[in-house]
């Protein structure tokens, strides 16, 4: 039996105390992001250009525009910069994810494997993650450096090629350059690999994590059945990571999308490359011009797109890393209980 | 060894020697993949300290002796001052990046243990928000979040840059696991019995026990705040350059024609990333097993 003192602090609530804590962050979020959002809503279904037109609401117009064209030139321009810019991304992407991945796994794969002596793990791991942490503006600036295509001062990668011999010098002293900025598809490569260069250490470490989370004796059980290396991979290692792989693909996915730094900054002169226009350089570039040429409610109606791309892939990336044995199990204890249920009453109300 | 028993063993005698080939050659390919890794950066920092005309005349993988000129040059050069202020750019993202750290880590800490320890009927309901809004980029919410601050007038203010940082659903994501596998609510039902209010109680015995997690959060927001040149460029669009923070200064050398001197822009880039990799180089095992954590989200 509970006494009363015993009583009156079980009476005592702390519930206004949790509300007191988690406060702040509901606040900021929903004045910061929230509403943000919310807003980017409001903006996409109104006009662009000066205050007052920005103020006009005109429906879908800005989405029809986007999607499907108009009959004016400006608006055929705009529907066909956002095709391209998608096209872009996803290229980029494409192109990124795809080495980052066979880079990050066999290196993953190799660190961990337990017969073989590889000197200095913790230095490679070390070294490999050391990009990632690195400015991405910066590093776009530095590979703008590097790559540099002017004839008379070539950057340190065509000097490097003209040492080996695939850039020539004519007598005057001008290099035949390649053209790592200007030329679409050696733009394109060069951000691809500034691209995986930043992040294959990062998914290899993710990587390493998900294999020694791996139940060892499944290696050992393996080994001793006479299985090689290959074999493991691909009937232990492989299926049992395939949870954090496709956990890696959906948010590298969705970083994707956000491709910015780079991409906005590797280029000569004022305008962004058209090949490496991703489709966050496109956002940014129409909210962010000024007077007349501002284009608030496409850049709006763009980021909904994007919101709504997002939130598919962020629920296939929920839906993967939920717990699915524990879902399953506990609708099976449901009907269990149901079927328990249903028996006790053939029986005549009495369990069993 | 008998004939007899090399034949037996024969097989053994090759397996090892094949893994020790095994191991040659990755150990080889590692090497190789640390060079592509550092060589990059390595071309910076000598590049840094040689002259334009060195640079020009081709690659070289040994230091030259005009760092001293190139620092004169980023320091008091006036074409230079006009975009690139180390001093200035070291001042502002240190400033910004250190608040919007400690606020990120405060109030997660903070919104994961009220989550955690108090039972009150949104607490579900909230967490589940936290989850949700871990997946949107900012990108998608940029343009109704610059439309919103020029209306409020905070553009070209800090303010849009450090506020929004007590609300990070990734950083609570991960002190709320680290709260579920490593604090008791036996020790908060002590404190109440002893008379400690609750906000003494997560000051003075819940943020002491959640110091790894806090470590290792606040190393991975202070990176991602200190590169972080989206939103500073999206919000600071007609500061001074006194203003502005260091990735934007870098960016700005990249749109200029008028800085011709490739040493002193190198150096200028340098200058740029050696904190951060000094920083990087101190706390790489922290950071390593963070990452292996699934902590980050970027």
């Amino acid at each position: 039996m509970a006494s009363a003192a015993q009583r009156r602090i079980k009476s005592i609530s702390y519930a206004k105390y949790g509300y007191m804590f988690i406060i702040p962050f509901f606040l900021v979020y929903f004045f910061f992001q929230l509403w943000p959002l919310i807003n980017t809503f409001i903006v996409s279904f109104h006009g662009n250009g000066l205050e007052e037109a920005q103020k006009q609401f005109v429906g879908f117009d800005n989405y029809k525009v986007i999607l499907f064209g108009g009959e004016a030139r400006a608006q055929k321009q705009i529907h066909n910069s956002f095709v391209s810019s998608l096209g872009n991304t996803v290229i980029l992407w494409i192109g990124n994810f795809v080495p980052q991945i066979a880079l990050s796994l066999s290196c993953a794969v190799f660190f961990t494997e337990a017969n073989l002596k590889i000197p200095g793990k913790e230095f490679f791991k070390i070294v490999m993650y050391l990009p990632n942490i690195i400015t991405a503006a910066s590093v776009a600036v530095l590979f703008l450096q590097l790559c540099g295509e002017n004839d008379t001062l070539p950057g340190a990668l065509n000097q490097l090629l003209n040492k080996i011999g695939i850039v020539s010098q004519d007598s005057a002293g001008k290099y035949d350059t390649v053209r790592f900025v200007t030329g679409t598809t050696q733009s394109r490569i060069v951000v691809m690999f500034i691209q995986t260069w930043l992040w294959f250490g990062n998914t290899m470490i993710m990587l390493m994590s998900g294999i020694q989370g791996i139940n060892p004796s499944l290696f050992e059980a393996a080994s001793i059945d006479g299985a090689s290396s290959g074999q493991v991979f691909t009937k232990i290692t492989l299926p049992l990571l395939m949870p954090i792989m496709s956990y890696t693909l959906v948010t590298s996915m969705i970083g994707g999308l956000q491709m910015f730094d780079i991409p906005y900054l590797y280029h000569l002169g004022n305008d962004v490359n058209k090949d490496l226009k991703t489709i966050a350089v496109l956002i940014f570039e129409y909210f962010h011009a000024d007077g007349e040429k501002n284009k608030m409610g496409y850049a709006g109606a763009a980021s909904v797109l994007l919101f709504f791309i997002t939130l598919v892939l962020g629920c296939i990336a929920f839906y993967m890393t939920s717990d699915k044995d524990a879902a399953r199990k506990k609708k099976e204890r449901k009907q269990m209980a149901k079927k328990l249920k249903q028996e006790s009453k053939q029986f005549g109300g009495f369990s069993i | 060894m008998s004939k007899s028993m090399k034949s037996t063993y024969g097989d053994e005698g090759n397996y090892t020697q094949s893994l020790k080939v095994k191991s040659t050659i990755l150990t080889v390919w590692f090497i190789i993949l640390t060079i592509i890794c550092l060589l990059p950066i390595y071309i910076l920092l000598i590049n840094a300290t040689r002259s334009h005309t060195e640079i020009a005349n081709g690659l070289s993988f040994f230091p030259g002796g005009s760092f001293g000129a190139n620092f004169k040059k980023i320091t008091s050069d006036n074409t230079f001052k006009l975009s690139y202020n180390a001093f200035n750019g070291y001042k502002n993202s240190i400033f910004i990046t250190v608040c919007a750290t400690f606020l990120t880590v405060f109030f997660a800490s903070l919104t994961a243990y009220g989550i955690h320890v108090y039972d009150f009927k949104l607490k579900d309901i909230s967490y589940t928000v936290v989850l949700l809004v871990m997946m949107i980029p900012m990108q998608v919410t940029s343009a109704g979040f610059v439309s919103f601050m020029a209306k409020l007038g905070l553009t070209d203010t800090y303010w849009p840059l450090i506020v929004p940082a007590i609300a990070a659903p990734a950083v609570v994501y991960f002190m709320r696991s680290y709260l579920q596998s490593s604090f008791s609510m036996s020790i908060v039902e002590a404190a109440r019995i002893d008379g400690c209010s609750e906000f003494r109680t997560f000051i003075s015995i819940a943020v002491p026990m959640m110091k790894p997690a806090i470590a290792v959060q606040s190393i991975f927001a202070f990176i991602s705040n200190w590169n972080n040149f989206y939103t500073p460029n999206m919000i600071l669009i007609t500061a001074k350059i006194d203003k502005k923070t260091l990735p934007m200064m870098v960016s700005s050398l990249q749109a200029s024609d008028k800085i011709s001197d490739n040493g002193a822009i190198y150096l200028a880039i340098a200058l740029s990333i050696i904190p951060i990799i000094i920083a990087y180089v101190a706390l790489s095992r922290f950071i390593i097993a963070g990452v292996a954590l699934g902590g980050v989200k970027e």
